[in-house]
């Protein structure tokens, strides 16, 4: 299946600029404050939904689907240390603008990803969801933590962490415009890192 | 001052060779124990990772004195130091007394280190500076060097790369490394000062021998079926210019003009930089997508014009595959280790290396775009390419659980007349799909199993 260049930065990167890098290492400091947390029952069902249904679309396999809960411009970042670090100067486990996540998905389309050929199956548990504003009206920075179990090559392995996902409202809808995913160990070395997390 | 201690091997290895190793190892083809069998690892543990120089860390993991990380010599744990005057020592990670490992960090900046177990206290020049109540033990008893840290003999540093071995009669560290000094000097060099800085990893693990790994390291004939996925998602979009990545080994790669040599001492090295096209910007013209790419991209060549093109090469994944025996593998930007846990475990960890502006030349802001780019091409191969070679390596280990079927073949090119050289330097020369590189390399593989190192390890006096 082939993904369909839908926006252009499917196509092209020109958003991944200094002022970007700079903004989601700010956005990723320093939010998971008591003063800032949403106590709206309503809006914080909304945000526990989106990230439910991501976990879903996920365990499904179905990610042109998944995709389509990001904004067009958005990040994917696995940081390769637990405090994140500045991914200007530090590799990743992942970090992935629109392009390469549709890279992502289309690798694991071609039939010849042989880390994912026959695919995982995973049960992905969301939970401890938080929101927090952060002095925007179109952003909320959501804290979830995330055990999923994965089934490859006849052995069932936990994933666990926590996931920072950053929401902008984009024509009237929440979108993730940055997904940061911390592994417990993602300064070790995993087997086989292949799944989307 | 220091003491040495000679090693002598076990009874137990020194009574009889475990195997008849030119049975093991034959020109064409090797068995299936070297894999499987856990005796033959743990006599790699002695023979390679003991009686070979071995990689260690990278000086700028430990930039400033009093800086340390932990690091192994085959399943030694150790503690890499700077002390005070800038001596890099490689300590082993395991208290005198009772043999409990000193330092469980990974990494950081101390002059001592003191045992968590019965508080013993150690100077990071290896030395005991004290214990509890020493009135405890007999007449001055702790005084004695040998509750000194033990540490490795013989350490040596290759511009930045820091090698350790045990064995007191192996060759000086550059005569050991021989040919394979000049493309680890060209790789240096492509960046300004010669120099790289190490910067985090992306770091796996798969459950297969770690001499799958060298077996790969030089393996052109992988590259268009196991790498599939990845050569289909980089030449995804129809309408760019050029081929990305490794496509030019999609047809007939024995006639191009990249080939694989072997530089002796179980070292090789794959040069796929002569099918680029000879121009600044010609490694950057192959490079698949990444992110931010056009946007530096456009960035420079609007401020530097034809310039922009070397400095973009900077970001690009040099075409090498440096491959110094027995764990060390320099390819694209990245620095591999490969570190054998058990015979069917090995930790493959691919360091990032970023620039520095030494010169003062590219300036803050383009150093950062640089950098940020650099980081995102080296992200893209251990991603897409090597999580399926990994995969493949497991399958090999599983494959060779068949005990009655012995053998796996190294012998693509051997016997074609014509096809392979001897240099005059004594270097061997090939087609870039040739195994020649696994016969030689497992070539010496034999020689350290058959030989007794003169294992020793030293301790501050």
């Amino acid at each position: 299946m082939n993904i369909q260049a839908n926006h252009p930065a499917s196509r092209f990167s020109h958003y991944v600029t200094d002022a970007l890098y700079r903004e989601l290492i700010a956005d990723f400091a320093d939010w998971q404050d008591d003063d800032r947390a949403v106590e709206d029952a309503a809006e914080r069902d909304l945000f526990r939904r989106l990230v439910e249904r991501e976990a879903r679309l996920l365990d499904r396999l179905l990610y042109e689907q998944w995709i389509e809960l990001f904004a067009p411009e958005c990040l994917y970042w696995v940081p390769s240390t637990p405090e994140g670090g500045d991914p200007r100067t530090e590799i990743a486990v992942m970090f992935d603008d629109r392009r390469r996540l549709e890279d992502r998905i289309f690798r694991l389309r071609t039939g010849y990803a042989w880390s994912q050929a026959p695919s995982s199956r995973t049960s992905r548990i969301v939970s401890n969801v938080e929101v927090f504003t952060c002095g925007r009206d179109d952003q909320r920075m959501v804290r979830s933590n995330f055990a999923t179990s994965e089934f490859w090559d006849g052995e069932i392995r936990v994933l666990a962490g926590w996931t920072g996902h950053r929401f902008r409202k984009i024509d009237g809808a929440w979108k993730i415009s940055a997904k940061q995913v911390n592994l417990l160990n993602c300064d070790q070395c995993i087997r086989n890192p292949s799944i989307i997390l | 001052m220091t003491t040495l201690e000679r090693i002598k091997t076990p009874s137990r290895l020194r009574n009889a060779p475990l195997y008849d190793w030119d049975e093991l190892v034959q020109e064409d083809r090797v068995h299936r124990l070297l894999y499987t069998d856990p005796a033959v690892f743990e006599a790699e543990m002695t023979h390679i990772f003991g009686g070979t120089w071995v990689y260690l860390a990278h000086e700028s993991q430990i930039p400033n004195p009093n800086d340390f990380i932990t690091a192994k010599l085959g399943l030694r744990p150790l503690i890499m130091t700077r002390d005070d005057e800038g001596t890099i020592r490689a300590l082993y990670n395991r208290c005198t007394h009772r043999g409990t490992t000193l330092c469980r960090w990974e990494k950081g900046n101390s002059r001592s280190f003191q045992c968590p177990y019965h508080g013993w206290n150690f100077l990071n020049t290896g030395k005991l500076r004290g214990v509890p109540w020493p009135d405890g033990y007999a007449d001055k008893l702790v005084r004695d060097p040998k509750y000194n840290l033990a540490q490795v003999p013989r350490v040596e540093s290759y511009r930045g790369f820091i090698f350790g071995t045990l064995n007191m009669e192996a060759a000086p560290l550059t005569e050991h490394l021989g040919p394979i000094k000049r493309p680890i000097d060209e790789w240096l060099d492509r960046n300004p000062g010669g120099k790289v800085i190490v910067c985090e990893a992306n770091r796996l693990k798969y459950k297969g021998n770690w001499k799958l790994a060298y077996d790969n390291s030089g393996d052109g004939y992988h590259v268009v079926f196991s790498h599939r996925s990845l050569l289909e998602t980089e030449n995804r979009f129809k309408d760019e210019a050029s081929s990305k990545g490794m496509t030019y080994y999609r047809n007939d790669p024995d006639r191009l003009p990249m080939y694989c040599q072997y530089m002796g001492n179980g070292h090789h090295f794959k040069d796929k930089r002569p099918n680029l096209q000879k121009r600044p910007g010609g490694l950057w013209a192959i490079e698949s997508l990444h992110p931010g790419m056009e946007h530096v991209q456009d960035k420079l060549r609007s401020r530097f014009g034809e310039r922009a093109e070397s400095i973009l090469d900077l970001a690009g994944s040099e075409p090498v595959n440096i491959n110094v025996f027995p764990n060390l593998s320099l390819l694209g930007n990245h620095i591999q280790v490969f570190q054998p846990v058990s015979f069917e475990e090995t930790d493959a960890i691919w360091y990032g290396t970023k620039i520095e502006d030494v010169d003062g030349t590219l300036g803050e802001d383009v150093l950062t775009d640089i950098n940020a780019l650099r980081m995102r091409t080296q992200e893209g191969f251990p991603n897409f390419g090597e999580v399926d070679d990994i995969t493949n390596f497991e399958q090999i280990q599983r494959g060779l659980m068949a005990p009655e079927d012995e053998w796996i073949y190294m012998n693509r090119g051997l016997g074609i007349p014509g096809r392979i050289h001897t240099l005059e330097d004594g270097t061997i020369k090939g087609p870039a799909t040739d195994e020649l590189f696994m016969r030689e390399y497992i070539r010496e593989w034999k020689r350290l199993m058959k030989a007794e190192p003169a294992i020793a390890i030293q301790r501050e006096a």
